[in-house]
């Protein structure tokens, strides 16, 4: 058996309304998992830039992007997974913090270099960004004082220096 | 110009060149159908049931090489479109579904006879779009037009609310379409059909395996030229029958799960498979593992997404078959393969697949052979699904291109008769039969009334068994013939239900009435319905049970065959 790991995916696709939901169900009916998935604007009003993390072995990856391709609104897709990158994911978590902790996690909030956002008489939350063991890791160590509430953005990728997903570019042919 | 939706859509259709549409109106679509008069060069053939409109448009579709029109109201108009729709999905085949809807704001109110259309059709078309603004529309049809028909053909549906029909704004057609991620390669990677080319001269036992790809892009002369060049013997998947002529001597017909035994066989002792146009469907390949266990692999295929998904590949080329083997024939040496060939022809001795039983009984295959033989294998024929669709791939020597039309990938039974029907109006210089069972008839018989309306002449030969027969032949090989829910025992009169439409109704029952019958249908000039009483209990040999391999292959004893090629 071929190694399964976790690929990172880009892709550009149409920011039209249902493009979502014909990814989405693209990956249900074919039987791929979906990990993780962040979507958002980007550089050309028209497009929007996904990024997928989809577990698996390498052709079983190389199929997801193939069948990504076909679908008519999605303009562009790479596998970036072998390529440097850079990864980061966003956190906000609600942390247990009477008086007594309140320092302890203020401490390990400024090791992190994470920022607290709201304060409450007994609680507070706490923002993070970083790749995911970074923030893996900070949640295990909070985890002690009570997390209350947690909620983690899909993981946004960017290859490092000049090589690009773009619209006529880099990316899948086919 | 000033045009309102319905009439920008007619004003589309004629732009694209539609000729005739199948369909059925109701209350959403109902402005469309009402401007059609102003439009007198668009044909609109009304049907008895939307899944009919939707298999004619296949039809129509497969047997001319363009794009297919069918039309529906909302609700369950479109929602009886959805077997059609997965059919031409899984076959490729272009079709332009025009739903209408609900008015706009009706949408999401559980209006009457509203339903997500796009929403439920979104995995069963290539592509699909609700239009909200009637200035949209005709980008919307040029895309869907253009959708369908280009890189990998497929359906695509458009889905028109009533107040878009009704609402008038500025027409004007676009020129091209721009669309970012629909731009399919048409032209194979040069170093990899070299490559091809290579593998082809150094192999001692190939085989090319031709599929609906070969047909689609029109590459029968192209197929034919690279088989004679390097004397390589060509099998052909369900759909790629009639990419090549069965008559042939490379011809070694389809190989898999009801192939013949010879073809399945030389697979799995090639050691090159050329695959042309195909997607090695679980029917050719049993399974995966075991499957041309001997053989690197050459794939052509214009939807790149069919590389690497079911079998590995050694070389990869993606873009039109016919443009590819063009390229490809340039490049590959002239061979003989005489070793080869001479064992290929041994194996087709010592499995004689292609033959049938010598019986005074009424067997089906019979009546398949008299059907080529009377024909000259030179009809249209469009099949249901089942032991008759097997028995006509297996018998029926096609020797014309583009002449089978079946539903290979969904499997759908009842496509025969509206599919005929689509064929018929779009080849009218071709006779066109139907071959069916008389469980997957009774499924869409209904349409025997278009064909007495509109002149349309089509033969249908039902292979009459009273069972749904495939079923039953899975009961008899691995239940024990325990045949559940498989038997008719109360079939209608097949003869008087012909004539209750007007239609001229025969019976046959014994073999000396097989062939009169069938010229009595061929000198007909209207439309036959033909009722072949066959043996209840005939089983398509060879088989390959599903998931297993060739050496799992179950023939018939060879002692009951005899040479009838």
């Amino acid at each position: 058996m071929a190694p399964v790991a976790d690929h990172t995916i880009t892709a550009l696709v149409e920011d039209k309304p249902g493009v979502l939901t014909r990814i989405a169900s693209m990956f249900r009916r074919r039987g791929y998992n979906i990990s993780s998935l962040a979507v958002g604007h980007c550089e050309v009003p028209s497009l929007s830039r996904m990024t997928f993390v989809v577990r698996g072995d390498d052709a079983t990856v190389e199929q997801v992007t193939k069948q990504l391709y076909k679908l008519v609104e999605v303009v562009r897709v790479s596998d970036i997974s072998s390529e440097n990158l850079v990864c980061r994911e966003l956190a906000l978590v609600r942390v247990k913090a009477p008086a007594a902790v309140r320092s302890e996690i203020i401490q390990i909030v400024d090791i992190f270099r994470a920022n607290i956002v709201d304060v409450a008489p007994d609680s507070l939350i706490i923002e993070v960004t970083g790749d995911v063991d970074k923030i893996d890791s900070l949640c295990n160590l909070l985890k002690p004082f009570g997390i209350k509430e947690m909620m983690r953005t899909g993981r946004v990728a960017m290859t490092r220096g000049a090589a690009m997903v773009e619209e006529n570019g880099h990316g899948q042919a086919g | 110009m000033k045009l309102t939706g319905a009439q920008m859509v007619c004003e589309s259709l004629r732009r694209e060149g539609v000729e005739v549409m199948f369909g059925l109106p109701g209350g959403a679509i109902l402005p469309f159908y009402q401007v059609l008069p102003q439009y007198p060069q668009l044909r609109h053939i009304l049907v008895r049931h939307e899944q009919a409109a939707g298999h004619a448009a296949d039809g129509y579709a497969r047997a001319t090489g363009r794009v297919g029109v069918c039309v529906a109201t909302s609700g369950p108009g479109a929602t009886n479109l959805v077997t059609a729709l997965a059919t031409a999905m899984m076959d490729s085949v272009p079709v332009v579904a025009i739903t209408g809807q609900v008015p706009r704001n009706l949408i999401g109110r559980d209006a009457f006879q509203e339903t997500d259309t796009t929403g439920i059709t979104l995995p069963i078309t290539k592509h699909n779009y609700l239009v909200m603004e009637t200035a949209d529309l005709p980008r919307v049809m040029k895309e869907a037009f253009y959708v369908a028909r280009t890189g990998r053909p497929g359906p695509v549906l458009v889905d028109i609310p009533k107040d878009v029909l009704t609402e008038t704004t500025e027409f004007e057609y676009p020129e091209e379409v721009s669309l970012r991620g629909h731009r399919p390669v048409l032209e194979g990677h040069p170093q990899m059909i070299k490559k091809a080319a290579r593998l082809i001269a150094e192999a001692k036992r190939p085989v090319i395996m031709a599929g609906h790809g070969v047909i689609i892009s029109g590459a029968w002369e192209e197929l034919r030229e690279l088989a004679e060049k390097a004397q390589v013997p060509v099998v052909t998947t369900l759909l790629g029958i009639s990419s090549f002529p069965s008559s042939h001597i490379l011809s070694m017909g389809m190989p898999g799960m009801h192939g013949m035994a010879y073809a399945t066989l030389a697979i799995d002792r090639a050691d090159l498979l050329i695959g042309v146009g195909l997607r090695f469907d679980d029917r050719i390949t049993g399974r995966v593992s075991a499957f041309a266990p001997r053989a690197r692999v050459v794939h052509i295929d214009v939807d790149p997404a069919e590389i690497g998904k079911n079998v590995k590949v050694h070389v990869p080329i993606v873009g039109d078959v016919k443009r590819v083997l063009r390229v490809l024939n340039r490049h590959v040496e002239q061979a003989t393969h005489t070793e080869w060939l001479r064992e290929v022809e041994e194996l087709r001795r010592e499995h004689p697949s292609d033959t049938i039983r010598e019986t005074d009984k009424l067997i089906p295959q019979y009546v398949i052979r008299q059907l080529s033989e009377l024909t000259g294998g030179k009809a249209i024929v469009v099949t249901g699904v089942g032991q008759h669709q097997m028995w006509a791939a297996q018998h029926f020597a096609f020797k014309e291109a583009n002449t089978l039309i079946t539903s290979g990938g969904l499997g759908a039974m009842g496509f025969e008769t509206p599919a005929a029907i689509g064929a018929a109006v779009g080849r009218p210089d071709v006779p066109v039969w139907t071959i069916s069972g008389d469980g997957g008839f009774q499924m869409t018989m209904y349409e025997l009334a278009t064909m007495m309306e509109n002149d349309i002449p089509v033969k249908v030969a039902i292979i009459n068994n009273n069972f749904l027969g495939m079923v039953r032949q899975l009961q008899d090989f691995f239940y024990q013939k325990s045949y559940v829910a498989t038997g008719y025992t109360h079939n209608p009169d097949f003869v008087k239900l012909a004539e209750a439409y007007g239609i001229l109704g025969l019976r046959v029952t014994d073999k000396v009435q097989v062939v009169p019958a069938i010229q009595r249908a061929i000198e007909h000039s209207g439309p036959v319905v033909i009722d072949f009483m066959v043996e209840p209990e005939e089983n398509v040999y060879p088989m390959v049970p599903s998931g297993e391999s060739a050496a799992e292959m179950i023939e018939e004893k060879l002692e009951e065959r005899v040479w009838l090629r």
